[in-house]
């Protein structure tokens, strides 16, 4: 009996150890859940990020660099105030300010930093930072944001920001996280990868209270960060700026290229925009403004506008033409203006056809290409107009060589935004009239550039980088050298001929060459020392005034730079694109405005085609001198800067009213 | 020979049980240690827990030569004033006593804090014993059962009223030696373990489970009861129909019973058990079991190697050298360690056991059951928790814990049992 109870209790007393034993058995040995849930709990996860690569221009100018800013952190648990007020004074915040921001810290934690006040310049930062420590609980964490010495460049550059909600999603690598920052558009976005560098992590064990006690496991897990690669842009920021100065008050772009490499040395989209309006604590709010501005500042016409090229299309009609063997340097066509308006000119051959811009010789050139109207021994347009209904062919052909000078198509420059623009198609017109049921009537206006014909200005200025090496281009592109390798994304260096003979070239940058000198552009914007070849073009579109359209190169022989030019609704390419890319080739090879050009830069300057205001001004820049506005009309006084006080801009907007 | 008399301390004492005593000690003492340890800090200090650690050890040496040394008569002799004693010292500390984590039951002598309740332990048993052994303690007597339960209740109440809850439970383990000495029951045992298996699962499970699995069951017994006696007489139908009904009523009430009998703070201790979900990462009732299963279970077979743990090292786990000590063992020496040391427990246990058995005396009977169930108690329960299997109660773990009053009050309970032990053949057989 005795012995009974005394089993009973050695029984019990196993039984407990054995259950201890099984439980601890199970979450120990059994499942890794816990091992997980301790590194969870003791190891911090430390993102290191790296230095973004800066960008600069092609003469070694900075045109990115990072810029430390400062942020007032605080931790409310070790914060004791003695005197509100003061602090707010100190720090130049209102009370109300503060209230809202300290309730709002307390709400988020009480002992972990937040930021308190952010993105404090260091002028800001000088002016406090040495009473700060009477503050207990408040400190300062500095990191850096892109800043643009310059104020210029913004689109090309592009901007960088938080990551978006989608682009995370579609980040197969998962190498980012929300609130780590990208490149969202421009040589920012395009270049991500390089700029970025890699991320590095570090594991170390924090303690119950958040203090960081050594490496987790020596390290073995971590990664040092690299710091991102540094690029060198084609763009050479002097001729930058001052085709930027050209362009204030205007709509429109100006794409300017190295023939000989296809480096992009400048590239402007107006109205442009102070790239550093996208950087520090206003960003968010500036962009909106931006968004809404009418003028749509963001929008970088350069690559993303669709415009008719008009008469600028001629030179690549003729070489067609030529190419085609449906006319030649003898094809003389009447300027008959019952088929398409024109201006008074003599009867042209080829060659002045292209100096005077003749519209009806377009209109005969492009209705050759199509009929395929080939060129026996002797001129027999009358014989070969038999077969006339053969178009389908012609047109064919005629598109593959526009495809070949890489017209409306995406030249593939490092922009994510570029668009294709368009040729039109036989499909197009089949679609919109039946096949078969279209004729040349219906497209003839393709013979001058108009019509569904559209091209991005940097497909222009590539078309006259192509005109400029009598037949090959290289990619356009922004970024000449990546890091310190100084490498460059191979298709940047193939050459790209087009299917036009080099011995047909000759013909048409005489023509070029005659069309600036003595031609279609206005007399004002002539310098002959300058050898440009150019050919202007009229744009007729849509939304009002024709665009003022001037394509160039120059010099003449072993050009150095080749130009397109847009000003929107702005009348004759002669008058106003014209002088813009002779001023900008002029600022290139030069690199100072002439005497003779003295007035033409101001008269470009103060015209003014956008009527309101510019978006948000660009006045931090100190150096620049605030320059009375002109009335839009030829003045031969001097006008050194685009910048404009808007005080004074709107002034002038209220007494037009 | 027999009649030679002791020259040396100790002679006689049971060595197998002094030996796992002093490796629990080391043990013990290498995990306060490891659990203290900070590299970046002197490793000498007189303000360290494991340097404390070193002069109890020291200082439970000259008590343990003191205990061998005094004669074993006096511990039956001095058993009523001892007692008597501390309930003095029991009254003494509510008033003058320190608090410390809400519990008043510390006396401070200058740089030593001593907790009389840790004593309280070993001096019951003797009492208790005492008055077992009495001649006209009869066992099946009622009267004896109301006297032992008075001896018992009488310390619990005035630790209860220190509001140190783990001690005053602590004494619910003279249940163990109640019934080896046949004053409680048998049923009552049994009735007992049912009453609390049918308390947790009613808390736990769902009115529907509580329904299907319990209130089902218990019906189909009753039935099969009632068509399995021969003597189908209507008193007895009614009163097996009467349990049942009773039972049930009992497993509807658990909820009513411990919202209107526990604390807040209880009621969250026992049901952070019962439901894993509740606020893994907060610093509530969840934090302490929630960080102590994660250094045990962290640790693996082999564990994370001396001094290697990091739960523990880095502070996550709470009170790490005196009530959660057994979590550095769990993490930095995996479940080989855990499976030492629990081993060590259960050899030492069973030890006790066997020699309190092999007594021909009854008083050194009860009192090696006391002491046997007061460590078994204890270690059940601390282990318990750190593990999640018990709501989480602050008692030490014998011998491991950091805490001069409770390694004291352990080696003081074993080496009486140790130094009756070794004079058994002097004793007169009473039973």
């Amino acid at each position: 009996m005795q012995d009974n109870r005394k089993w009973v209790i050695i029984g019990l007393f196993t039984l407990i150890g054995v259950i201890f034993l099984v439980r601890l058995f199970m979450i120990q040995v059994m499942s890794d859940d816990f091992k997980r849930k301790a590194e969870a709990i003791s190891v911090k996860t430390i993102v290191d990020y790296p230095h973004r690569g800066i960008i600069l221009d092609r003469n070694g100018k900075e045109l990115v660099v990072n810029a430390p800013v400062y942020d007032l952190m605080v931790i409310p648990k070790q914060v004791a105030f003695t005197d509100t007020l003061a602090f707010c004074k100190l720090i130049g915040i209102e009370l109300e300010d503060f209230r809202k921001t300290w309730n709002k810290v307390c709400a988020y934690a009480m002992e972990k930093p937040s930021i308190f006040l952010n993105q404090i310049s260091r002028d800001e930062l000088h002016r406090f930072q040495d009473q700060l420590i009477a503050y207990p609980g408040f400190y300062i964490n500095s990191r850096t944001v892109r800043h643009y010495p310059h104020h210029n460049v913004a689109h090309a550059l592009g901007y960088i920001g938080e990551v978006s909600a989608s682009a995370l999603e579609r980040d197969s690598t998962g190498y980012y996280r929300a609130g780590d920052y990208v490149g969202i558009s421009g040589v920012e976005a395009a270049y991500e990868k390089e700029l970025r560098g890699q991320k590095g992590v570090r594991h170390i064990w924090v303690d119950n209270w958040g203090r960081e006690k050594g490496a987790f496991k020596e390290g073995a897990f971590d990664t040092v960060a690299v710091a991102g690669k540094n690029l060198v842009s084609s763009l050479d920021l002097e001729l930058q700026k001052f085709a930027e100065e050209l362009m204030v008050n205007k709509k429109g772009a100006v794409v300017a290229i190295e023939p000989s490499t296809g480096e992009i040395l400048a590239m402007v989209s107006a109205p442009t925009y102070d790239p550093n309006l996208l950087t520090g604590k206003e960003a968010s709010r500036n962009f909106g403004k931006l968004l809404l501005n009418e003028n749509k500042p963001l929008f970088n016409r350069a690559v993303r506008a669709a415009y008719p090229p008009g008469s600028t299309f001629k030179t690549v009609q003729a070489l067609i033409g030529m190419q085609e063997n449906v006319i030649n340097a003898q094809t003389v066509f009447a300027c008959n203006k019952a088929l398409v308006k024109c201006h008074y000119h003599p009867t042209t051959d080829l060659q002045h056809s292209i100096q005077h811009s003749c519209n009806p010789y377009y209109y005969q050139v492009f209705r050759r290409i199509v009929y395929q109207n080939k060129l026996t021994q002797r001129d027999s347009t009358f014989e070969a107009a038999k077969d006339q209904e053969n178009y389908r062919e012609g047109f064919t052909i005629w598109k593959r060589y526009l495809d070949g000078f890489n017209l409306g198509r995406k030249t593939n420059v490092d922009l994510v935004s570029e668009v294709s623009a368009s040729i039109p198609s036989l499909s197009l017109y089949d679609n919109r009239y039946g096949e078969g049921n279209w004729k040349f009537s219906n497209i003839y206006s393709l013979g001058i550039g108009q019509g569904e014909v559209l091209t991005t200005p940097l497909q222009l200025a590539n078309m006259a980088a192509t005109l400029a090496n009598r037949g090959y281009f290289y990619t356009p592109h922004l970024v000449k050298s990546i890091g310190e390798e100084k490498s460059i994304h191979p298709e940047y260096t193939k050459k790209h001929k087009v299917p036009v003979d080099a011995k047909h070239f000759d013909l048409i940058v005489a023509g070029m060459r005659d069309a600036y000198r003595a031609g279609t552009v206005w007399s004002q914007a002539v310098n002959p020392d300058l050898e440009i070849c150019g050919k202007t073009g009229t744009a007729q579109n849509p939304h009002g005034e024709d665009h003022s359209v001037f394509i160039a190169f120059a010099p003449k022989d072993n050009p150095k730079i080749a130009i397109a030019v847009y000003v929107e609704n702005a009348g004759f390419g002669g008058s106003w694109a014209a002088p813009v890319a002779a001023l900008a080739i002029e600022k290139y090879l030069k690199r100072e405005t002439s005497k003779r050009f003295e007035w033409l830069k101001s008269h470009v300057i103060n015209k003014r085609f956008i009527l309101e205001p510019a978006p948000e001004p660009i006045l931090s820049d100190s150096s620049s001198v605030p320059q009375k506005e002109e009335k839009p009309q030829p003045s031969p006084k001097k006008a050194d800067t685009a910048r404009i006080v808007l005080k004074e801009e709107k002034n002038l907007e209220r007494s037009e009213k | 020979m027999k009649n030679k008399t002791h020259h040396t301390i100790g002679e006689g004492a049971d060595s197998i049980a002094i030996l796992i005593y002093f490796v629990l000690v080391i043990v013990g003492w290498v995990s306060i240690f490891a659990s203290v340890y900070d590299p970046s800090q002197p490793w000498f200090s007189f303000s360290l827990n494991y340097t404390k650690q070193l002069i109890w050890i020291g200082t439970s040496i000259v008590i343990i030569i003191l205990i061998l040394s005094f004669d074993y008569r006096n511990y039956e002799t001095f058993a009523y004033a001892s007692y008597a004693l501390m309930i003095f010292l029991l009254l003494v500390v509510m008033f003058v006593g320190r608090e410390i984590n809400g519990a008043r039951s510390w006396l401070d002598f200058g740089p030593i804090r001593l907790q009389p309740s840790e004593f309280a332990k070993f001096i019951t048993a003797l009492a208790l014993a005492k008055f077992l052994v009495s001649p006209e303690a009869k066992p099946e007597l009622l009267r004896t059962k109301v006297i032992a339960g008075l001896i018992l209740l009488l310390p619990v109440l005035m630790i209860l009223l220190q509001n140190d809850t783990g001690s005053a439970l602590v004494f619910g383990t003279f249940v163990v030696v109640l019934y080896r000495e046949r004053v409680l029951p048998e049923w009552l045992l049994f009735a007992g373990l049912l009453m609390s298996i049918l308390f947790i699962l009613g808390l736990g499970m769902k009115p529907q489970s509580i329904f299907y699995f319990l209130v089902i069951p218990i019906l189909i017994i009753a039935v099969l009861v009632i068509l399995y006696i021969k003597e189908k007489k209507p008193l007895v139908i009614l009163a097996v129909l009467g349990l049942s009904v009773l039972l049930i009523g009992y497993i509807y009430s658990t909820k009513y019973i411990f919202e209107s009998f526990l604390a807040p703070h209880q009621q969250e201790r026992i049901l952070v058990l019962l439901n894993e979900d509740i606020d893994p990462q907060g610093r509530g009732t969840r934090y302490n079991l929630f960080h102590s299963k994660v250094a045990i279970g962290s640790g693996g077979l082999w564990g994370k190697g001396f001094l290697n743990g990091t739960q523990t090292k880095l502070n996550y786990v709470p009170a790490q050298s005196t009530d959660f000590i057994f979590c550095t063992i769990g993490e930095e020496h995996g479940w080989l360690g855990s499976l030492l040391v629990i081993g060590l427990y259960l050899s030492l246990m069973i030890r006790l056991l066997f020699l309190a058995e092999r007594q021909r005396d009854k008083f050194v009977r009860i009192y090696g059951y006391s002491v046997a169930s007061i460590i078994f108690f204890h270690f059940a329960i601390n282990i318990s928790m750190t593990i999640g299997l018990f709501p989480v109660v602050g008692i030490p773990l014998p011998f491991l814990s950091y805490g001069g009053s409770s390694l004291w009050s352990f080696t003081i309970l074993l080496f009486i049992f140790l130094k009756l032990d070794a004079h058994r053949g002097q004793q007169m057989e009473r039973k």
